[in-house]
């Protein structure tokens, strides 16, 4: 797995496209802390970014490789490998190059800025970490996908929808849902609701951590004194990480099936 | 100068065994060791020179018009056994003090400095820690409260008092005090023509500060900051807010100021800044804001409903979360010239005014009212997306709440 993990990296490493996207970070990075010297402040802008941005080149990126490393898989295929070998090593090789670009991005000019010397470094850490999740996730969806789908443009066509689901659907069913019985209790199901969504918890974990989080008055309390205890961020950091292996299982099992 | 009337009164009234007011000195080698001691042997308007030292004492009244001057900060020891100086004599000037260990009671105030029922009165240069109430302000007026500073150690509300209280008191003046952590930095009830300038007002526990039932105030100046629940104006007439700094009243029952039932006051210049609510507003009317500067609010202003011609004139409202709430209707209130930081619009004859309104209430903060849960769904893609689309054309959020003339340039 090592060996195609490390053929997929070192191919996306010195593709393009992962230096277009480690540009966007970095020059992303260096112009939000150009205009504003404030690195929390920073942190905040960046979290509407990552959050939206993150999950879709995950998705698109992760269905794009897979479809164009196609023929390389089925001449793998041939070769005396386990199958779940050579998916889950392409799938790392991108989720971690994919990772590496956003780390590398944001992490160069805040560290210039003086990450190390301020508050905001935990914050920016979350950040961080959160990024990587959504990458891990948002691949291993993209991959599921399009091990799914012969059809590219059926592919590609699921996966922007399901980035458009979870980024901005998801969200219009669950404002729905809170207007409807806004006459009930609705504090353990807007917190199970952000459960369920990759990206809404990863926005909730953020804004809570920010100083921001006074404005979510009531509501805010009640899931600042869930997330706010260690309990609360390990359940969360448990969610997304169950979100991670889940769909990894699902393609490993999937590409044990599938008939090429 | 209290000193010299009291001469001439009695040079002109020829009774006087003194010619000269005397100073009494009180110190631990001296013939008068206590305070108490010194106000019963003092004759009206004598000084009593408080030298450096500890005195263990409490419930010292001042009977009669005297002058207590401390020499090098003396510090009266009330040992929480009660109240420590009583005034209740006219023309008292209390000056250079350190007073700690007042009292605490639940069935008496317990004040550091109480004035009750007295006139020309001059606190000032006292510091007070460790206290239940700090300077007790009681049917008392044409009095000065100058330049103290009062640093409390308030952990529950219940259970302990305020910095800087007045009751039934007119024409007072409270200058340049520093009030921390106690209940309410400075508290107002039935107290009219009350100026208060220049005080900082940090770290208390409820408001930093707080009227009731008070007309006719002014203060300006003042500096509030990380008070419980900011500053609360309430039940009151005719009061001028001008050029205090209301900042980092953050938490989920905070406000920058809190205005309740508030008829004809003048808000002027301002600056909320930090705060989750600047201004909160309920049912207050004739009420003129300008030249404020709101930024980086949660809310800027929230209007609870029950306001009447309120005017929003040349304010500066800069990255806000929300710029304006409002669960009513707009009623005959108005936003007129103000700079709004989100403001997208262009100016195309450049008269510095925008050509098209500018409307303050998203269509987010107008969900938020109708339901305060959906809250959790701020700074997400999807709000943006509905925000932006009714901007566009408004349907949900009351189309004539708007600026017709936002300023292009923030003002100043």
């Amino acid at each position: 797995m090592f060996k195609i993990l490390k053929y997929s990296f070192y191919d996306l490493i010195r593709s393009r496209w992962s230096y277009v996207y480690f540009l966007f970070y970095l020059a992303l990075g260096f112009v939000l802390l150009f205009l504003n010297n404030d690195l929390s402040k920073a942190v905040i802008t960046l979290m509407n970014v990552i959050i939206v941005l993150v999950p879709l080149i995950g998705t698109i990126f992760g269905v794009m490789y897979f479809y164009s490393s196609k023929e390389f898989t089925e001449l793998l295929l041939a070769q005396p490998l386990k199958r779940s070998t050579i998916f889950l090593g392409q799938y790392f090789g991108v989720a971690g190059s994919l990772t590496l670009s956003l780390a590398l991005g944001l992490g160069i000019p805040f560290v210039l800025y003086g990450l190390f010397r301020s508050e905001a470094i935990w914050n920016f850490s979350l950040l961080l970490i959160i990024g990587s999740f959504l990458t891990f996730i948002f691949t291993a969806l993209a991959f599921n996908i399009a091990i799914s789908n012969e059809n590219k443009i059926k592919g590609f066509g699921y996966a922007v929808l399901l980035w458009l689901f979870l980024a901005v659907i998801y969200d219009g069913f669950f404002l729905l849902s809170l207007i409807v019985f806004e006459e009930y209790p609705l504090d353990s199901f807007s917190l199970a609701a952000t459960m369920f969504n990759p990206i809404d918890l990863s926005r909730t974990l953020i804004l809570l951590k920010l100083d921001i989080s006074a404005l979510l008055g009531y509501t805010g309390a009640v899931f600042k004194q869930f997330f706010g205890t260690n309990l609360g961020l390990t359940v969360a950091m448990g969610v997304l990480l169950f979100w991670t292996i889940l769909p990894v299982f699902r393609l490993a099992y999937k590409s044990k099936k599938k008939d090429f | 100068m209290k000193c010299s009337d009291g001469i001439f009164a009695l040079f002109f009234l020829l009774l006087g065994n003194h010619l000269w007011c005397q100073t009494i000195e009180i110190c631990k080698s001296c013939a008068v060791t206590t305070i108490r001691e010194g106000v019963a042997q003092a004759s009206d308007f004598d000084t009593l020179l408080i030298k450096k030292g500890t005195y263990k004492e409490f419930n010292i009244k001042v009977d009669k018009p005297l002058t207590l001057l401390g020499e090098d900060y003396p510090v009266i020891d009330g040992d929480d056994k009660g109240e420590i100086i009583t005034i209740v004599s006219d023309s008292v000037t209390v000056d250079g003090l350190f007073i700690i260990n007042v009292g605490t009671s639940y069935t008496a105030d317990y004040a550091a400095i109480r004035v009750v029922e007295s006139e020309n009165f001059l606190i000032q240069n006292v510091v007070l820690e460790k206290l239940f109430f700090g300077i007790y302000l009681e049917k008392s007026k044409n009095g000065r409260v100058y330049h103290n500073k009062i640093i409390g150690d308030a952990v529950d509300e219940y259970n302990s008092g305020n910095g800087i209280q007045l009751w039934y008191s007119k024409n007072v003046t409270v200058e340049r005090n520093i009030v921390q952590h106690v209940r309410d930095g400075i508290y107002l009830e039935f107290s009219d023509n009350i100026t208060i300038h220049n005080n900082i007002s940090s770290n208390n526990l409820r408001y930093g500060l707080h009227f009731m039932f008070s007309n006719d105030d002014i203060y300006t100046e003042n500096i509030f900051e990380n008070n419980g629940a900011g500053v609360a104006v309430m039940f009151s007439k005719k009061i001028k807010m001008q050029g205090n700094t209301f900042r980092k009243n953050w938490g989920t029952a905070s406000f920058g100021m809190l205005l309740k039932e508030i008829n004809d006051a003048e808000i002027n210049g301002n600056t909320f800044e930090e705060n989750t609510v600047g201004i909160n507003i309920e049912g207050s009317n004739r009420i003129e804001y300008k030249n404020n500067d709101f930024v980086k609010n949660g809310w800027a202003i929230k209007v609870r409903g029950a306001c009447y011609t309120n005017s929003f004139v040349n304010n500066n409202f800069l990255y806000n979360s929300f710029d304006i709430s409002y669960n009513s209707n707009l009623n005959d209130n108005k936003f007129e010239r103000n700079y709004w930081s989100g403001y997208t619009g262009y100016d195309l004859d450049k008269n510095g005014i925008g050509d098209i309104p500018y409307r303050p209430v998203k269509l987010f903060s107008y969900v938020v009212n109708r339901t305060p849960e959906t809250i959790v769904l701020l700074r997400s893609l999807f709000m943006d997306i509905i925000d932006f689309s009714e901007r566009v054309s408004p349907i949900f959020t009351p189309d004539n709440l708007l600026d017709a003339n936002p300023l292009i340039k923030p003002l100043r």
